[in-house]
């Protein structure tokens, strides 16, 4: 669920926690005495299922509403423009060189996890997409049997046994988790390290507005590449629903395997 | 080596499946029905589809001046899919089965075998899904088949008011499968008074004869889990830990196709344990028809009377309590007692008999725009009511040996048979 490939938001983030406050100091109406239901939950002698820690759930809800607001009128049209100027195999050839970039990710990962054989094919990958393929433009790797692992420092916590702490939202980067966020956060900061330390564009003369660019169309093909649309199932439960399915998600994923 | 292994274990489990299947000329290949259910189809076995279908989703008014909820703000109106050719073509409406909208994959897969086969296509979400009762059912009950049909109906015409400046059509025709299959025929007679579309061919996939019967036969399902349908809880928490154990110890790449696919070949879960969680899928299903019923009319249900939710409330306590509820449930202290109301005198039995499709038997049997497509291994029918369904549509009753229910939907014979259908 989480897309942790996008760049840095501060801006943005600004204005929804000023959008949020605002919206807390709304009140309902309410004129009518609430009677109770028939069916309530005292009459249940069972476990609770699909639940998740969220003591922050009201901020959560607010985030995933704001998080829906944003996407119909910025994100999401920005996306369907970028879809509709640029020609499919263009689009795939974008995405393949941002998922090529986040190989770094995944290969710094599976070593702080000292798995041996799996930073062997991921640095494999990215060596055999950045040479023949094209700088990560085509992906010959994955017929060669070098299969993407996906890796993020949430994980490589999870996986020496940092639990995820509550559910979190994050705005535009969607679910999360105290811990995933950290690991995020961790991430976000080694890629730009190896950034600043390559310097790509130093010698164009105008590197702010490159760079600005490669991390604007890094956001939008993430999205691009994302099919989730918040609220689209019109289950009423949705929010549980995704709480649960990301949380259990990443906590089976990140999951330290029994010794052999 | 050890995907040599697994290669061998999987291979002598599939060995039974490639000898079932070479018994007959079908080719799908999971046999148990359950099963079948679960896992669909192989990726492999669908046929492949254009990538370009012009596709954009209406959002209907279909009651115009509908009150909607704050909890329920970002439902705009009824959505429905819509894919449409460039040149003169007959049209099909999908309705969806329980619980489903208008995104459903198994809608999107037919979406596209039709759209190849050159029809245009409107996708209806299904009369129990929350944006239909919110956006489209006028007495926000849903369940019974005329009121459903009539909702449906409306919602077909509205639909069509809104495409019908910029296609154009040959031909109406329709297609539901499950839920949505029973629904198609009652819709269809209500055509026949009303004369909007005409139907030319209406085809039902793997319909129900009888809702209560059917709702009867999938809590069946439950009944197999240890302690009962009121601990479906803690077998959920159980089954979610032998998932997670599995994934664990099978060095996995990720939670994907291939993995779900194992738990399968691996036999992870017994045919008890398979059939509690199909069980399950119906009531938490059930659970936001229920709860968004209950919130659109006020009844206090799950919600207490005359609570106002808003978008920041905790939902985790109406979703437990919903899916605790049964059909039966439901059926008895909320669906009933509102027809009741509206029809002095309605017996229970009366009203079970009225959700059938012995209840238009005449209509049906008087027609030749029917076919049914369904499997001799679907839970949702008894051995009885499928000898029902070919006496009653002869011919034109297709029935495939295995695919238990809609698993084989999105088999290639089956699409080619459902666009033949229409075809002809």
């Amino acid at each position: 669920m989480t897309v942790s490939r996008y760049g840095t938001y501060g801006a943005i983030l600004h204005l929804v926690l000023a959008l949020t406050l605002a919206g807390c100091a709304a009140t309902r109406e309410n004129t009518l005495a609430e009677v109770p239901p028939l069916h309530s939950i005292n009459e249940f002698g069972d476990q609770r299922y699909a639940d998740v820690s969220d003591p922050w759930e009201g901020f959560n809800r607010s985030m995933y509403r704001f998080n829906f607001i944003f996407d119909k009128y910025i994100f999401l049209p920005v996306v369907s423009g970028y879809e509709f100027i640029t020609p499919v195999f263009l689009q795939e050839r974008v995405s393949g060189f941002y998922n090529n970039l986040s190989e770094v990710k995944n290969f710094t990962n599976s070593l702080f996890q000292l798995k041996g054989k799996e930073s062997v094919v991921t640095l494999g990958r990215f060596v055999t997409n950045s040479t023949v393929g094209l700088g990560g433009l085509f992906d010959p790797a994955t017929s060669f049997g070098l299969e993407r692992h996906n890796q993020d420092f949430g994980k490589t916590l999870g996986y020496w046994g940092a639990g995820s702490g509550p559910y979190l939202v994050l705005p535009i980067f969607g679910p999360s988790s105290l811990r995933d966020t950290g690991g995020l956060a961790v991430d976000s900061g080694i890629t730009y390290g190896v950034y600043t330390a390559l310097d790509p564009f130093g010698n164009t003369g105008n590197a702010f507005a490159f760079s600005a660019g490669v991390t604007a169309l890094d956001a939008i093909d993430a999205r691009h590449q994302q099919s989730f649309r918040y609220y689209d199932s019109g289950y009423p439960f949705e929010y549980d629903m995704v709480r649960f399915l990301y949380h259990s998600k990443r906590e089976i994923e990140s999951g330290k395997p029994p010794a052999e | 080596m050890r995907y040599l292994i697994w290669l061998f274990v999987a291979s002598l489990i599939l060995m039974p499946v490639a000898s079932y299947a070479a018994e007959d000329t079908y080719g799908y290949p999971i046999p148990g029905s359950y099963e079948a259910t679960i896992l669909g189809t192989p990726t492999e076995l669908t046929p492949e589809f254009p990538l370009n279908i012009p596709v954009r989703q209406l959002v209907l008014d279909v009651i115009p001046g509908r009150k909607r909820p704050p909890i329920f703000f970002y439902d705009e109106g009824l959505r429905c899919t819509f894919a449409y050719q460039k040149q003169k073509a007959p049209l099909v409406f999908l309705i969806a089965g329980a619980g489903a909208g208008d995104r459903a994959s198994k809608l999107m897969t037919m979406m596209k075998a039709f759209y190849q086969a050159g029809f245009h296509v409107i996708i209806l979400p299904s009369p129990s899904h929350a944006n239909f009762i919110i956006s489209a059912s006028q007495s926000r009950i849903p369940g019974d088949l005329t009121e459903d049909a009539a909702d449906l109906y409306l919602a077909m015409e509205t639909a069509w008011k809104q495409v019908a400046g910029g296609i154009e059509v040959s031909s109406f025709n329709m297609c539901g499968y499950s839920l949505g299959a029973t629904q198609a025929a009652f819709v269809a007679k209500l055509d026949e008074e009303r004369k909007v579309f005409n139907f030319r061919k209406v085809l039902m996939i793997n319909p129900s004869v009888n809702l209560y019967s059917s709702s009867m036969r999938i809590e069946e399902l439950l009944k197999g889990i240890p302690g009962g349908p009121k601990k479906q809880g803690i077998f959920f928490n159980k089954m979610l830990s032998k998932f997670s154990e599995f994934y664990r110890y099978g060095n996995f790449v990720a939670i994907n196709d291939d993995f779900l696919y194992s738990i399968y070949t691996e036999r992870l879960f017994s045919r008890e344990e398979t059939a509690g969680l199909i069980g399950l899928t119906f009531r938490i299903n059930l659970a936001g028809m229920i709860f968004a019923s209950d919130v659109m009319t006020n009844s206090g249900y799950v919600v207490p009377k005359n609570r106002v939710l808003s978008a920041t409330d905790s939902l985790s306590d109406y979703f437990l309590v919903s899916s605790h509820l049964s059909f039966f449930d439901y059926f008895n202290e909320y669906l009933f007692p509102y027809f009741q109301s509206q029809r002095p005198g309605l017996t229970k039995q009366a009203y079970i008999d009225s959700l059938s499709l012995r209840n238009i038997e005449e209509y049906l049997k008087s027609s030749d725009k029917f076919g049914v497509m369904t499997n001799a291994n679907d839970f949702i029918v008894t051995g009885a009511e499928l000898t029902y369904l070919q006496q009653l549509f002869g011919e034109r009753t297709k029935i495939y040996p295995r695919g238990g229910h809609l698993g084989n939907l999105e088999y290639k014979d089956n699409l080619a048979y459902m666009v033949a259908f229409f075809k002809q």
